[in-house]
């Protein structure tokens, strides 16, 4: 795509309409996933692990089975057999085998005709259990004698001679790393641990889902991602994934935690044990705290080396992180992130993903990227600090731009990291004066983004108004986003195009709203779609006019002759080709299906300025600032909202976010009481600045702009702490009991 | 699970002795509803007092102290200026309870017989010297706060005892009280160490004190002996540090998750300081 035509003015792109959901949303008419209900529906309750690591040596529900109302009660043996690889992970993860991996991990399950009679049935189920050592902390999993969780978990990749517990190594890097540091005049390293965090949507698991002997299933769910959720179903149950209609409900966040399987196989399987009839699982808040999320904890080394003018020379990492029993946490994206913002002439990278206790991380938010920018952009910090320099010029100077090589080897196209750090510097909250125990901190951050599986359609109604159908459930407000974008291709009101999200077999597979992907992929694949049907209305008015196809053109919402040439013909509206679409050849629609590339990275540079109590290690966030490239902001109070949202998570899991085990491996703070998410009046009014510098690779300039926000905040609070009090905290949380730690023994709590 | 709602004391206490199982009071429900849903405490009979004539009203007494009815919420408490005015730490512990939803619903009983050590309104009640009246099938008696919580989630009520109305002292000129708490973040948090101190001056020095440390111990508990520190004096820098050194030595909190011994010793001397201030500059009328 020509660069002049992403620079041109938008009629609608750009502007801040009212959401098309925003009416439901706001009034309660929404559905979200525990409101649907069906005619005959069973309740269904799951019975859960008291344990961190045992074998199950018997399951009894005879006595649960026998209660009045009881329908159906399900264990492992209920599922398939024979199955390998990382179905197997989902299975396990689903419903407990032989071994119970964690507090919280699902043992049995009943439908009842009732909520109280399924949860009653689940306390009279009777299971045996040989409790086994469990093990929690990420460097305790590593270590050569620690508990093992499976024997057979490490793949080719680990090392002869490490812990049994790590699952995958991965090393790479570029450059003369020794060479680097010699020519480095500071040498700096550190220690960095940071806690799981869970990704804190307000909307619980939910799904209901109905399947019978004869295989074919539905299901309606509270989901991110609904192929996802029939391909995982369908492959735990050994069912044909087209069998399987699965139909997404609003949904209240996911941030990545809601792209996986949980209850959904759980409640198909009870429906066929009922014989067919439907069963609703609704999960409490302590078993999504248990069982579902979170991110990993992380544990982390980093080296950097730099010149007494802040140029870098020479980086390496070695992240060792944990996510949960079954492997899979996201090493390998935190070290691509580590050193992404730099031109760093040579980095190494090592990670593994080991196993521990916990429950089965999922995606959270830029997976990686926050851990591995505390660790980074902290170092960098103290950097700074040792060599007195401006903590923004020395990211200037290192910042990575178009036509570089990325540290974990992509060549950059063109993206805005540079503009991104001036509008910060910039910003009044940079100069603003700081009293008594009060900081600044600054930090950058990196997500590369992803385009991923993608289908949508787009028809005409026979009014010129316009549907849209995709397949990315809407979080964010991809709705309005795509109603923008469809709008402007067409030339039509905002009002007229009405974005629906449709169940699986209304179009080809989609990956879920991950990624930072919806409006970014949904985007480009509607704009694909509407060319085609204006092509096809272009070609329709040609005949009509008795003209070549090519001489006529589309503005504003007119078929147009294209030139005196073409002929005298007035323009006519899309209304008019839509009311005589049934004369004209039939109904006018589009569709496009693409593995979406072009993703355009996005990167991010926060200010964060504190107060910290020094009696007692309280942190305030007197004022925070995010400034972010968003390629181009499609509707700007959107974008606002991710970057706010992005914020208020990395500042909740630098401050206070945190899981408690006690010494039997179980969670104790299984609520929001103590799991402690930022309130309202915890925060400042998180200040925005939208950096525009267009995505080439995309129609309208679109960047993702939904995770990179998450990963500055936690060195940047970190820095910021620093500076007010002179405490470096190397270990998130930074809680009140650490901080104070810190403050009065300059122990970093690693 | 019965629900009961008697429209008298009597009857609701006869309805407790005569019921078997597990039997609870319900006041505002926030403690009572919540364990019930979490399956921790699942009473076999509710009796409700909501609706008891007079249950909810805040009266003057004739000897000119204030007497408080079992189901009046915090949000009631609040809205009373005078008493605001006159008890303005019990107030304020109350007030930190909860949300804007809970405070319309929560009660200071509740707070008190749900035997919570980190209960933010039950430091406030007993600084302020406030006694409770409570109905048994014998007939009615006084019985200070102070000696209501007995351990982690008890009291020393006996079964069927039922809490009628709370009742405050007659407060005087240059009198103040104060509660602060701590918790990381700024609000739906449970203390993670807690203290109340009422104090009663004399031009300037203080001829009596009341201390009382929350979440540090099994239960609320009253700092004699720091509170003597200060009698005496008028609050200067030297006697806050021993104030707060005598705070921190006194409690004996546990670790959990809301935070270590360690800490919880090291913060209640601050908080303490700090609301010995506050409520100094009270009874100096400051504000
Ligand atoms: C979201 C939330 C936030 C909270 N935040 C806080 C907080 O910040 N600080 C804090 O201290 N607490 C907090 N609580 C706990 C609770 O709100 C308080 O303890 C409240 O004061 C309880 O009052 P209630 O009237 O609702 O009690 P109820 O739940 O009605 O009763 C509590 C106990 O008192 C007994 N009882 C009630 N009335 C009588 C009576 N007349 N005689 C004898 N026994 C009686 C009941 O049987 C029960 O055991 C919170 C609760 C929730 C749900």
């Amino acid at each position: 795509m020509a660069k002049d035509e992403l620079a041109k003015d938008f009629k609608y792109i750009g502007t801040r309409p009212n959401r098309p959901d925003g009416y439901d949303k706001v009034t309660g008419r929404a559905k979200y996933g525990a409101d649907v209900a069906a005619v005959g529906m069973l309740h269904g309750a799951v019975l859960r692990s008291p344990y961190a690591h045992a074998r199950i040596t018997s399951i009894n529900f005879e006595k649960a089975s026998k209660l009045d109302g009881v329908k159906a009660i399900i264990t492992r043996d209920d599922f398939p057999v024979g199955i390998d690889g990382d179905t197997l992970n989902l299975l396990e993860n689903t419903i407990a085998g032989e071994f119970a991996y964690y507090d919280g991990h699902a043992i049995a399950a009943v439908a009842a005709t009732t909520v109280h009679i399924a949860k009653e049935a689940i306390n009279e189920i009777e299971v045996e259990y040989e409790v086994l050592p469990h093990v929690i902390d990420v460097d305790e999993a590593i270590k050569p004698d620690a508990p093992v969780i499976k024997n057979n978990a490490r793949d080719f990749s680990v090392p002869e001679g490490s812990s049994p517990n790590v699952a995958s190594y991965i090393e790479f890097g570029t450059g003369d790393i020794d060479g680097g540091f010699d020519k480095a005049d500071l040498v700096k390293s550190g220690r960095f641990k940071t806690e799981a965090a869970h990704q804190g949507y307000i909307e619980p698991h939910a799904c209901m889902a109905q399947l019978d002997h004869d295989g074919q299933g539905e299901m309606w769910v509270c989901t991110q991602g609904h192929w996802y959720i029939r391909q995982m179903c369908a492959s735990v149950l050994g069912l044909e994934a087209s069998k399987l209609c699965v139909t997404p409900s609003e949904i209240g966040g996911g941030f990545g935690g809601k792209t996986t399987i949980f209850i959904e196989p759980l409640a198909l399987a009870l429906s066929k044990k009922s014989g067919g009839r439907p069963v609703k699982i609704v999960m409490s808040r302590a078993e999504v705290l248990r069982a579902t999320g979170p991110t990993a904890s992380a544990s982390m080394d980093v080296k950097i080396g730099i010149t007494k003018d802040g140029y870098l020379t020479s980086g390496s990492v070695e992240f060792r992180m944990q996510g949960g029993a079954f492997g899979g946490s996201p090493v390998s994206e935190a070290l691509q992130c580590a050193f992404a913002p730099y031109n760093m002439p040579a980095a190494h990278h090592i990670g593994y993903d080991i196993l521990a206790n916990r429950p089965r991380a999922a995606a959270y938010r830029a997976p990686g990227s926050p851990m591995a920018a505390f660790a980074v952009e902290s170092l960098i910090d103290e950097i700074c600090t040792d060599l007195n320099l401006d903590p923004i010029d020395v990211r200037l100077k290192n910042a990575v731009k178009e036509g570089d090589k990325s540290s974990y080897g992509p060549k950059f196209k063109k993206i805005g990291l540079i503009e991104t750090l001036e509008a910060a510097k910039d910003h009044p909250n940079y100069s603003i004066s700081l009293g008594d125990n009060q900081g600044r901190g600054v930090a950058a951050g990196y997500w590369m983004n992803h385009g991923g599986e993608t289908s949508v359609s787009v028809s005409l109604a026979e009014d010129g108004s316009v549907n849209v159908t995709v397949g990315t459930p809407d979080i964010g407000g991809s709705r309005a986003s795509i109603a923008l974008m469809t709008a402007e291709t067409y030339g039509i009101p905002y009002d007229s195009v009405r974005v629906n999200i449709a169940e699986t077999g209304a179009l080809g597979f989609n990956e879920p709203t991950h990624g930072s992907r919806a409006t970014l992929a949904s985007g480009k694949a509607v704009y694909e779609a509407a060319n085609q049907t204006i092509s096809e209305m272009c070609q329709r008015v040609a005949r009509k006019w008795q003209i070549d196809p090519d001489a006529v053109f589309w503005e504003n919402g007119y078929a147009k002759p294209a030139g005196a040439n073409a002929g005298d013909f007035s323009p006519i509206s899309i209304k008019q080709i839509a009311s005589e679409m049934d004369q004209t050849g039939g109904p006018i629609a589009g569709h496009h299906e693409a593995s979406i590339r072009g993703v355009g990275h996005s990167f991010g540079v926060h200010i964060a300025d504190v107060e910290v109590d020094p009696e007692t290690g309280r942190i305030t966030v007197l004022r925070y600032l995010v400034a972010q490239d968003a390629g181009r902001a499609i509707h700007p109070s959107y974008v606002e909202g991710q970057f706010q949202g992005g914020a208020v998570q990395g500042i909740g899991w630098a401050l206070n976010e945190e899981y408690v085990y006690g010494a039997d491996g179980c969670l104790q703070n299984a609520a929001f009481l103590d799991y402690r998410v930022p309130v309202a009046s915890d925060l400042p009014n998180i200040d925005t600045i939208i950096v525009e510098v267009p995505n080439p690779d995309h129609p309208f300039g679109v960047r993702g702009v939904g995770e990179t926000g998450i990963a500055p905040p936690l060195p940047a609070l970190a820095n910021a702490v620093n500076a007010a009090v002179g405490a470096r905290l190397r270990s998130l949380p930074m809680s009140p009991g650490k901080v104070l730690k810190t403050i009065k023994t300059g122990e970093d709590g690693c | 699970m019965q629900y009961h709602s008697p429209s008298s004391f009597n009857e609701a206490v006869a309805i407790s002795n005569s019921s078997s199982g597990l039997v609870k009071y319900l006041a505002g429900g926030t403690d009572v509803l919540v364990q019930l849903k979490i399956g921790t405490k699942s009473p076999d009979h509710l009796i409700d007092i909501k609706n008891i004539p007079g249950v909810r009203e805040i009266s003057l007494r004739d000897d000119g102290g204030y007497t408080i009815g079992a189901a009046v919420s915090g949000a009631q408490l609040t809205d009373h200026k005078e008493l605001s005015k006159k008890w303005p730490g019990l107030v304020e512990g109350m007030e930190l309870v909860g949300s804007a939803q809970i405070q319309s619903r929560a009660t200071l009983v509740g707070n008190l017989c749900n035997g919570s050590p980190a209960a933010d309104s039950v430091p406030g009640m007993i600084a302020a010297g406030a006694s409770v009246s409570i109905l048994n099938s014998s007939g009615t008696k006084d019985v200070l706060v102070e000696d209501i919580p007995s351990g982690p989630g008890s009291t020393s009520l006996k079964n069927g005892e039922l809490i009628t109305a709370i009742n405050l002292p007659k407060r005087n000129d240059y009198e103040g009280d104060a509660y602060l708490r701590f918790i990381p973040r700024t609000e739906m948090d449970i203390a993670v160490v807690g203290c109340a101190v009422n104090l009663s001056l004399e031009n300037g020095f203080i001829t009596t004190a009341k201390v009382v440390l929350g979440a540090v111990g099994p239960k609320v508990m009253l700092a004699h002996s720091a509170a003597d520190c200060l009698v005496g004096t008028k609050l200067d820098d030297n006697i806050l540090s021993r104030f707060s050194a005598k705070c921190s030595q006194i409690a004996k909190p546990i670790s959990d998750k809301r935070g270590s011994a360690e800490f919880r010793k090291d913060i209640i001397g601050v908080i303490a300081q700090r609301a010995a201030r506050k409520a100094y500059d009270r009874a100096l009328g400051k504000y």
